[in-house]
């Protein structure tokens, strides 16, 4: 009964929040420290190679084949303590500014965790369609209410592309459910499924597209840019550090081991889409203006590689996926964090108008340089093992592949350290000449945001061993599927 | 059965407290005599039930269940009735009298076991309907309404009447058992008047339920109408409708169903488009929810074109969801217009802060309309997609999913005027009749929506 604890908590701290209305960011806070307790708790009974544990599984609708069941394994693990790691920093970085409705903001958030950990531990598809749905509503109005100027529009075609996604996910979760011998909505019924390969083609897409959308791969992409910059700071590092990860998570959990078959047909495709999601992304960062946008597209190509390990299939590409979805998690929220510091005390996104801020606010710079060398993979940082693991995986596929896609790197470098001379050195100007460094919850943001950047840089054994037997086991069973 | 007398009685009661001027015992007594009905209706279910009065009618539990859940709804319409009817008219009475009488047609409708029963059933409730759309009597819209409603509703009539003579003309009967014995009898040699007879039936039927091509009068009818009479055109109305439509392709035209499942199928797919597509334009709240409520005419039809052992349950969620939802939206539009004046979009614009209570219902009621999970409407939706894929239906579904996205659009407008844009406004009172309808609608639609179990074990 561990896990339902873990996964309603959350529900219950919102409840919270909204009835202790005006200490509503320090309730989030407590409540999500708490939930992060839990996982902790479970990680310390947690034995990587024995498989699905903490199952609950309990009737929900029997009628249909539906049950409430959930458990974790390695994978799920390592996503369940990106979640409840997160969030809490989350709500920290929102210590320092003013919302209209506080109450209302932290208690979406809280929510969202409960749907976003539905989604990773989810064992039953239908349990799985309702999580990944539930994490939606609230993105959608955090987004919309606390979001800038353009936020109607983009916030609507955001919620149009990720929802189109998902039905069809759900025309196929159905379809597999009428195929099941017994019809239920259960994964382990979806794997042992051997449908013919025609079906299992059209069935890839059905999935390929609600995750594609969510991650976003090019050219589903088109909804995130918009919608990371008019999103306010909480909500866009929701999305880019832990939303996008249900996408990256579905494919090595629903797609590739539902449709084994089906992803053989389409498999090379998938990995040119990300590839070219890759080189697109980081030639239009080159060319941002907005310290915002700059970092989202930035965020598409290293998701873009991320994507591509997992579509090379092998235990480097999958293992260096699950390892980068957690750093990409932490670096992606220390920029939108760092960005929007800049930007509340700037007002303004224009990185052409910011400059010298490094020697007025020497603790901001050194943070964001660390964060920044994370981001582009320095040796000893955390981006460095996963990106590795990835470029590795991707290159035991085909060496052309791994050749281009490791140009994410070099870009990433070129792009992001020109960030940071475009913002922190240089000289002062009249707006920037007033700037105040970090303090308070910033800096403790920060510090941690930076010490698990090192920390995980220089020893990232124990993060790679929780899910190693998980995906190994994962691609053993896919593999064993294709070879007949 | 008992249902039935006891809400004839009850009208005729209610009547009289009109005639001895009792007006404040009106509402009580409905709602109390409804209750009974219900209870009634709720007791008859698994008795096992044969067919009654000579074969006329059939309490089984399909016709409990919708009985129940047409009694529920109007009593929540009711509820809402007391301030509004009492400003729009001075003869209150009749309209309980009247949307009581309805009722007793529906009732009819959902447990016919007879043609002739069907049609009675059907004529009562849309003699009731078309008096209740003029109800306003200056009002020219109102006017406009009934007399389209009127002269439509009699052709629809007109339809199904042919149609059922012409399968009496080849059954030799107007009992369902015995037409169905003669569907299942006679694999090859029907006779074609039968086939003519199943098109002008369905053709009658989609009439009824405001099926494309024949939903021309759905727009102005339910504009028209007081809201409170859409409301419950929309819901009850549109509950037994369908409910009428399922009984008899279920009992009797199963076995033909690769004749007239083509043609089905184009309506089917004819009003998810027209309805959507409609909606999409519309400035008008109550405009739009008409064209959507098009559309969900659609999206049930699933259940009838594939139809099968799930048909049952997926429409009476669905129906329930979708009443739900349509109470609660058009229960906020008629305080949102008593108080602006107006029925366009943007007289909902800043609801969200001035009434956060009145804006989350809507939100719900939006969420549900659009099927997003954890509302009732999406389990609805869900059945629906489940019952068409298990007949191959795959082609279907990818259209009904363009739909759903395109549906998002509209519904989302008034989410995004309710929270999204300011305006200077006052608080929208309400009562505590509004408070306690919407509050259980919207309590409804979030708990069938997350244990959905409460309702779908019933077939």
């Amino acid at each position: 009964m561990n896990l339902l604890i873990l996964l309603f908590f959350p529900l219950v701290g919102s409840i919270a929040v909204l009835l202790n209305k005006n200490y509503a960011k320090q309730t989030a806070l407590i409540s999500s420290i708490i939930t992060l307790g839990f996982a902790v708790t479970m990680l310390c009974n947690f034995l990587p190679e024995a498989g699905k544990q903490f199952v609950v599984d309990l009737p929900w609708i029997p009628q249909l084949g539906i049950s409430f069941k959930a458990g974790i394994d390695g994978i799920s693990m390592l996503m369940v303590l990106l979640t409840t790691g997160l969030v809490p920093l989350i709500i920290l970085s929102g210590f320092q500014r003013t919302f209209k409705n506080p109450s209302a903001l932290f208690a979406l958030v809280l929510f969202m965790q409960s749907g976003l950990l539905v989604v990773f531990t989810a064992s039953d598809a239908f349990l799985f369609y309702v999580g990944w749905e539930a994490s939606l509503i609230p993105i959608y109005f955090i987004a919309a209410i606390w979001g800038g100027a353009d936020r109607i529009k983009v916030t609507m075609k955001f919620f149009i592309y990720t929802f189109a996604g998902s039905l069809f996910m759900l025309l196929g979760i159905i379809y597999l459910h009428l195929q099941t011998p017994g019809n239920t909505y259960d994964i382990e019924a979806f794997y042992a499924l051997s449908l013919d390969s025609a079906t299992q083609g059209w069935l890839f897409w059905c999935f390929f597209i609600a995750f594609a959308v969510k991650m976003p791969v090019f050219p589903f992409h088109t909804w995130q840019p918009n919608t990371y910059a008019e999103s306010p700071t909480i909500g866009t590092m929701l999305l880019a550090a832990i939303m996008l990860k249900m996408g990256i998570y579905g494919v090595i959990r629903w797609l590739i081991p539902v449709v084994p078959i089906g992803f053989l047909q389409w498999k090379e495709l998938a990995l040119i889409l990300c590839i070219i999601g890759i080189v697109y992304a980081s030639i239009i960062a080159f060319k941002q203006k907005d310290i915002k946008r700059l970092i989202a597209y930035s965020s598409i190509a290293h998701v873009g590689l991320i994507a591509a390990g997992v579509f090379t299939w092998n235990v480097q590409g999958v293992q260096g996926a699950m390892i980068q979805m957690i750093n990409h998690g932490i670096n992606v929220l220390g920029l939108f964090f760092v960005a929007d510091i800049i930007i509340d005390r700037l007002k303004t996104r224009e990185i052409a108008s910011m400059g010298g801020i490094a020697k007025i606010a020497p603790k901001l710079s050194i943070a964001f340089l660390i964060i920044l060398l994370g981001a582009v993979a320095l040796p000893l940082t955390n981006g460095f093992i996963g990106e590795f693991l990835l470029l590795l995986g991707v290159y035991k596929f085909n060496i052309w592949a791994a050749g281009i896609a490791g140009l994410t790197i070099i870009f990433a470098a070129v792009y992001l350290l020109r960030l940071y001379k475009d913002v922190m050195q240089g000289t002062l100007n009249d707006l920037t000449a007033s700037f105040k460094d970090i303090k308070g919850s910033e800096v403790v943001l920060l510090s941690i945001v930076c010490a698990l950047v090192i920390i995980i840089g220089v020893y990232p054994q124990p993060v790679l061993h929780i899910s190693e037997s998980a995906v190994t086991e994962l691609i053993g069973q896919v593999n064993s599927k294709l070879a007949f | 059965m008992n249902t039935l007398i006891v809400i004839s009685i009850l009208a005729l009661v209610v009547l009289y407290l009109g005639l001895f001027k009792a007006k404040n015992a009106l509402l009580p007594v409905s709602i109390l005599g409804l209750l009974g009905a219900l209870a009634l209706a709720v007791c008859e279910w698994n008795s096992g039930a044969s067919p009654i009065f000579s074969g006329m009618m059939h309490f089984d539990n399909f016709a409990v269940a919708f009985s129940a859940l047409t009694i529920i709804s109007t009593i929540l319409i009711l509820l809402l009735s007391k301030t509004y009817f009492e400003k729009i008219s001075e003869n209150v009475a009749e309209y309980y009298t009247i949307i009581l009488f309805a009722l007793v047609g529906i009732i009819v409708m959902v447990s016919y076991h007879n043609l002739s029963m069907l049609f009675i059933g059907l004529e009562i409730m849309s003699v009731s309907l078309y008096v209740l759309a003029g109800i306003k009597k200056r009002d020219f819209a109102s006017n406009e309404a009934a007399l389209k409603y009127f002269l439509m509703g009699a052709f629809s009539t007109g339809f199904l009447l042919f149609g059922i003579a012409l399968i009496y003309g080849a059954s030799h009967s107007f009992d369902l058992s015995e037409i169905a014995k003669y569907v299942t009898d006679r694999p090859t040699g029907i006779d074609p008047i039968f086939y003519v007879g199943i098109i002008l039936v369905m053709v009658g039927m989609c009439f009824k339920i405001g099926a494309a091509p024949f939903h021309f009068w759905v727009p102005d009818v339910y504009e028209g109408s007081p809201t409170l009479i859409t409301t419950f055109m929309a819901t009850v109305v549109k509950t037994a409708g369908f409910a009428a439509f399922l009984r008899i392709f279920s009992v009797c035209f199963a076995p033909l169903s690769e004749f007239w499942m083509p043609t089905l199928l184009g309506i089917t797919i004819l009003t998810l488009f027209i309805g959507n597509i409609t909606a999409l334009f519309q400035t008008n709240f109550k405009r739009m929810l008409t064209y959507s409520s098009v559309s969900h005419a659609g999206y049930m039809l699933f259940a009838i074109v594939a139809l099968g052992a799930s048909s049952f349950n997926a429409v009476f969620v669905y129906a329930a969801a979708y009443s739900l939802a349509s109470i609660i939206a058009f229960g906020v539009l008629i305080l949102v217009k008593e108080q602006t004046g107006s029925e366009n979009f943007e007289s909902f614009n800043g609801l969200g802060k001035k009434n956060p209570f009145l804006a989350f219902s809507v939100t719900v009621a939006m969420l549900s309309f659009a099927g997003i999970p954890l509302t009732a409407g999406f389990i609805g939706k869900f059945f629906m997609f489940s019952t068409a894929l298990q007949e191959y239906h795959t082609w279907l579904i990818v259209l009904a999913i363009i739909n759903a996205v395109i549906s998002i659009y509209y519904y989302f407008k008034v989410i995004v005027a309710m929270y999204f844009k300011d305006a200077e406004r006052k608080e929208v009172p309400s009562n505590a009749y509004y408070k306690l309808v919407l509050g259980v609608s919207v309590i409804a639609t979030i708990v069938l929506g997350v244990y959905p179990s409460l309702i779908t074990d019933f077939f």
